[in-house]
């Protein structure tokens, strides 16, 4: 009996230790505060330049790595002057509906205008706003929705 | 859509008059105890003719129990089974046996009898208050007979207001989103149906988005966004012709759109360079006018019973939060200062009270407090719950919850779900799809 509940703590403890890491990798593999940092999901307008920026829980303001994105997208653009893009905004699922499509609305003007300042005619980016609608990763979880608060930009044919 | 047909409505005559009646079923509280109603199955009158779209030898059970339906959702009355019933229906209509009904611990009885010829159908009920031996209403109708779930409603809406003193909402609609498909491509229709979950319509194919669908109080137009041609704009529907117009001319999104309690305007958000304010638009003249200005995002407007005011959502103060302010967009006050973020407010039909959502520490609540923020009282708690629309009377709350998935949107669902005031009664209403964004109509009788 006693060597079981010896053996039964330590397995405890080794059980402790791989949820801890399991927290630990999924960090790395992602989310800094609560904005997704992570390349899953992520397309590429052109080599090197990734389509979508991510931002935080309720917010618009763009992160250092946004705007990173964006001046790539800028520069991709002014680039290729025929091109014209769409910025879709996006909102994670747990927030109000109506509020939500305001929100999305916001953060696809933050991208615009970002790109704008870095020589993008405004004429050549449009903006829509799809709330909650489409989401891009469907589970219920903290990394489902970092994922899901983000502005994509998108090719207009 | 469903054509609104005239009732003809025939009062017989009022035996008692409201203040000796013995039986008042109180609905200020959660009712704990509800008033045990025996509903007689409708005597259908012999002569009766057969018609096409009624199965007439059922039609007076089938009424009777769309009533008692009625009345068990409310959660304040107890409807007794049919087989301790003590008396045939067309002698009970006549006159009651009082103390065989009390003995089945009934304190209410409803009786009537049905007519069918020449494409009419004559109904009349009586109601009787069992403990003081005396019929309370008795009311009869004439309309055509494909219309006898409507009357199933307006029976019980009589019967509710004498016994409650509260005007019923059974012959009223709800109009909502219906979703089908996986939780990344969902189709979203416009759907109706009666109160009841009955007579469920698609008003729409589901080619392209539609959300937020709400009812005119004062009619059967319909105002909605729709991401036709992916433009998010609100329209305007009309469910019986089913003519479908753009809400004014915008160069942008137009969201979150609602009636002004006359009917004639209709208030929304429109979203200009990433910033969404408050306008309105007189659907009459088609002038437009900018009611709040400000850099910051509001949205979910809905206006006073009486017209004054408005309610709404802004984050002004860095995160969502309601205010509430003068029909003219003056005096703009915030309402919430309670710990968590509130959005979509309703106002009451009775305008005494403020529906709303709020979010805290991961949960969804649905709850209501006074127009001045006073007294919030949250009704339910879930994982996602929003949209909070009234029953014409403002007793009852109708809103949509959505379950939380796994990977690949797994065990993701969206139900009606609706809700007494006094916190009781939470229901959920059964749809032929998944649902969300309720909108309650007005009384269609009225």
């Amino acid at each position: 009996m006693k060597f079981n509940t010896k053996v039964k703590n330590i397995l405890l403890v080794v059980f402790a230790t791989l949820a801890l890491s399991a927290c630990a990798t999924q960090k790395k593999a992602g989310i800094d505060g609560d904005v997704y940092t992570g390349k899953d999901t992520v397309e590429y307008l052109a080599s090197g330049v990734p389509d979508r920026i991510f931002f935080a829980t309720n917010k618009s303001s763009l992160t250092t790595a946004a705007r990173e994105t964006l001046r790539k997208q800028a520069t991709y653009l002014r680039k290729n002057p025929k091109l014209n893009v769409t910025i879709e905004g996006h909102a994670d699922e747990r927030g109000t509906r109506e509020y939500n499509l305001a929100l999305g609305e916001r953060r696809a003007n933050a991208a615009k205008d970002y790109m704008m300042t870095y020589g993008v005619s405004g004429k050549r980016i449009s903006v829509i706003s799809y709330g909650k609608e489409k989401p891009v990763n469907t589970a219920s979880t903290p990394l489902a929705w970092s994922q899901n608060r983000r502005s994509v930009t998108v090719k207009v044919k | 859509m469903q054509r609104i047909i005239v009732i003809s409505l025939l009062i017989l005559y009022f035996s008692t008059s409201i203040s000796n009646a013995l039986i008042k079923v109180d609905i200020t509280r959660g009712n704990l105890d509800p008033l045990p109603i025996a509903v007689s199955p409708l005597h259908v009158d012999p002569s009766s003719t057969n018609h096409k779209d009624v199965k007439v030898k059922q039609l007076g059970e089938d009424i009777s129990k769309i009533i008692e339906n009625n009345f068990r959702s409310t959660g304040l009355f107890n409807p007794l089974k049919k087989d301790a019933f003590v008396q045939k229906p067309d002698i009970a209509h006549l006159k009651p046996r009082f103390e065989d009904w009390r003995l089945i611990k009934a304190q209410a009885l409803v009786t009537g009898k049905l007519l069918i010829k020449d494409e009419k159908l004559k109904i009349e009920f009586r109601l009787w208050d069992l403990t003081a031996s005396k019929e309370m209403v008795a009311l009869a109708f004439t309309t055509t007979p494909s219309n006898w779930r409507r009357v199933a409603h307006i029976i019980s809406d009589k019967i509710y207001e004498r016994l409650t003193g509260e005007e019923g909402y059974f012959d009223t609609r709800i109009i909502y989103v219906a979703e089908s498909g996986p939780k990344d491509k969902r189709k979203k229709q416009l759907a109706i149906m009666d109160q009841d979950g009955a007579n469920t319509k698609y008003l729409t194919l589901g080619n392209e988005l539609v959300l937020t669908p709400r009812f005119n109080p004062a009619n059967q137009l319909v105002t909605y966004l729709s991401y036709f041609r992916n433009l998010p704009r609100v329209y305007l529907l009309d469910i019986e012709t089913g003519i479908q117009e753009v809400v004014g001319n915008f160069p942008g999104m137009t969201f979150a759109p609602r009636f002004s309690p006359d009917g004639k305007k209709i208030i929304m958000s429109f979203a200009k360079d990433g910033n969404s304010d408050i306008y309105t638009m007189d659907l009459e003249n088609r002038i437009v006018e900018r009611i709040t200005d400000h850099s910051a995002i509001d949205t979910s407007p809905s206006y006073s019973p009486d017209g004054k005011y408005i309610c709404f959502n802004s984050d002004r103060s860095g995160l969502q939060q309601i205010y509430v302010m003068k029909s003219d967009g003056t005096n703009v006050k915030r309402i919430t200062f309670g710990d968590g973020l509130y959005g979509t407010p309703v106002w009451s039909p009775r305008g005494d009270l403020i529906a709303f959502t709020k979010v805290r520490k991961g949960k969804f609540y649905i709850g209501v407090m006074r127009t001045d923020g006073t007294g919030e009282r949250l009704l339910t708690e879930n994982f996602y719950q929003e949209a909070p629309s009234w029953s014409p009377n403002g007793r009852v709350l109708v809103f949509y919850r959505e379950t939380k998935s796994g990977s690949q949107g797994k065990g993701f669902t969206a139900k009606l779900w609706s809700i007494d005031i006094t916190g009781y009664n939470e229901r959920k209403i059964k749809t032929e799809t998944d649902a969300s964004d309720p909108s309650w109509s007005s009384t269609l009788s009225k």
